[in-house]
């Protein structure tokens, strides 16, 4: 692999950038693996890398259905945070955000995280005790948060309604400095690429279309290429994961509805951190080309198809004109949907399921994307000991069955 | 805006309903013989089908809840029904 550097970038350049080749292999399938992941999206394509990385298990075939990172991974708003609630999300979550941390480095692979912070906004008193409990919690389990009053908030996003007749009016927040957001497709690429290098085979067209059991035990996939051998298969598929469950007989406590964005044209600089609303349901952050990233709540209707539908939209939007009516001038672009795994508690399922040898990473919901690296970290983990690391074990089917939910939309109230 | 057809009030804009589960789904009784597992498939575990779907929806603005068999990817509704027993 040719590694990326400013001097490699620089001799490039004078050289009309003939030399760079494809950052991962055009893999076909072999017949036989020591481990299959199911789903090219981050959470499959990092378990892929942590699999080589970690547990040097490298004869693995990542089978994705379309392009990589085509599903949520290349439709979410890219927020990253550990804000939650329970010690176990902040386990899980703060591990991602560490990981990201040095992802760039660890993957040669620019993944354009940018700590900007992100404030999560009040406007009624109701509210700022919710934002102090969440601040608390943060720091009781020692990550970075910290409540501030309406003045400190304003500050750091000057164009916020301030209206003395505002329905919304700012009151203050909680602050999180290492949340920000990242460059999406790179985090997918960065993974694709390093993963490859190490032989993992990135397997793109390839469509699962059953899983094959025999006497209790997974022995590997049917495909659209054909069949392919593994005594140990991870199912990392965001909604496609309760089709493809169902056929080792496996049930999800999963709802899958769509979750829309929309981006803005471009302007200057004038939103730089990541701001939740708790009132309108609405964030909204800046990409480095200048477009406004807005993201709100889910359609109330569960579907699988990709398509959001206008209710959501007017409440996303208005409540973004609440929150800074100067934004009414702009256009948008582009808008589009992405169907996400939703949980009764908000929270993923990592563990075993089914037939010996087959683990799931799924029912990230809205906010997943800011988990990839411990997702794929902790799959990878289950696929080569066969045992949950610690962080993931609350995460299991069986806490359904124990009343052991986390749930983060009570604890955190969590949006993405 | 979507439009669902409520059979006790006729058709309203999607805003007026909520999803309520899965139809089909029978409370396991008696509760003290009923196993942890068994109540936890009842309360949380769906089939979340892609396609053809029989769902219990309800329309908030009456209290009713009802069936509804739609397409959850093209989002198509093909019949509403009252809920067994609740007809007329
Ligand atoms: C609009 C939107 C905004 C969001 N905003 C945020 C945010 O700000 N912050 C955040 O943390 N999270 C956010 N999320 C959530 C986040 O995007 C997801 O939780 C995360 O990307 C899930 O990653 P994944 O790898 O599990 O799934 P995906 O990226 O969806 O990957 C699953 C892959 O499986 C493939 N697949 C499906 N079926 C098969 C099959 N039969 N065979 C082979 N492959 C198959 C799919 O093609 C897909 O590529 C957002 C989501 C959406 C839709
Ligand atoms: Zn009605």
């Amino acid at each position: 692999m040719k590694r990326y550097s400013a001097l490699s970038l620089a001799t490039e350049g004078l050289r009309g950038h003939r030399g760079w080749t494809p950052a991962w292999r055009k893999a076909r399938p072999n017949d036989g693996y020591d481990a299959i992941v199911v789903g090219g999206g981050g959470h499959g394509l990092a378990t892929a890398y942590y699999l080589a990385k970690n547990h040097g298990i490298c004869r693995v075939a990542l089978l994705e259905k379309g392009w990589i990172g085509g599903g949520n991974t290349g439709r979410n708003t890219t927020a990253v945070r550990s804000n939650y609630f329970y010690p176990e999300s902040v386990a899980l979550y703060d591990l991602a955000l560490r990981l990201y941390e040095d992802l760039s480095r660890d993957l040669n692979f620019n993944v354009m995280l940018s700590q900007r912070g992100m404030l999560i906004a009040a406007h009624t008193p109701m509210q700022m005790e919710i934002c102090a409990r969440i601040a608390n919690a943060m720091q009781l389990n020692g990550v970075d948060g910290e409540l501030m009053g309406a003045e400190e908030a304003v500050k750091r996003a000057p164009l916020l309604n301030q209206d003395p007749q505002a329905r919304f009016k700012c009151m203050g927040g909680v602050w999180q400095q290492r949340a920000g957001v990242a460059r999406h497709d790179a985090v997918a690429w960065g993974y694709a690429r390093a993963a490859s290098d190490m032989g993992v085979d990135i397997i793109e067209n390839c469509t699962v279309t059953d899983l094959l059991v025999e006497g209790g035990r997974i022995t590997g996939v049917e495909t659209d290429m054909g069949t392919i051998r593994a005594d140990r298969v991870g199912l990392a598929a965001a909604g496609a994961t309760p089709g493809l469950a169902a056929m080792g007989d496996v049930r999800l406590p999963i709802h899958n509805y769509a979750l829309q964005a929309f981006v803005s044209e471009p302007v200057k600089p004038m939103l730089d951190i990541v701001l939740l609303y708790l009132g309108t349901g609405t964030y909204v952050s800046q990409s480095d080309k200048g477009e406004l990233v807005i993201g709100g709540g889910l359609d109330r209707v569960p579907t699988h198809g990709q398509r959001g539908n206008l209710p959501a939209q007017e409440t996303v939007l208005s409540g973004l004109l609440e929150m800074f009516p100067a934004f009414a001038q702009l256009k948008l672009l582009r808008q589009w949907a992405g169907v996400v795994d939703v949980v009764p508690d908000s929270s993923p399922v990592i563990g075993p399921a089914g037939p010996e040898g087959l683990f799931l990473n799924c029912g990230w919901g809205t906010g997943g994307f800011k988990a990839i690296p411990a997702g794929g970290w902790l799959l990878a983990h289950l696929l080569a000991t066969g045992a949950h690391h610690e962080i993931s074990r609350p995460f299991d089917l069986d806490r359904f069955a124990r009343g052991r939910l986390i749930d983060e939309a009570a604890g955190a109230g969590i949006a993405h | 805006m979507q439009v669902f057809t409520c059979p006790f009030c006729g058709p309203r804009d999607e805003t007026e309903f909520h999803f309520a589960a899965e139809a089909g789904k029978e409370r396991p009784q008696p509760a003290e013989e009923t196993s942890d597992a068994d109540w936890a498939d009842y309360l949380y575990f769906n089939d979340a089908p892609r396609g053809p779907a029989r769902e219990v929806w309800v329309h908030v603005t009456c209290g009713e809840f009802f069936l509804m068999t739609r397409d959850t990817v093209t989002r198509a509704v093909s019949e509403v029904a009252p809920l067994p027993g609740r007809g007329e």
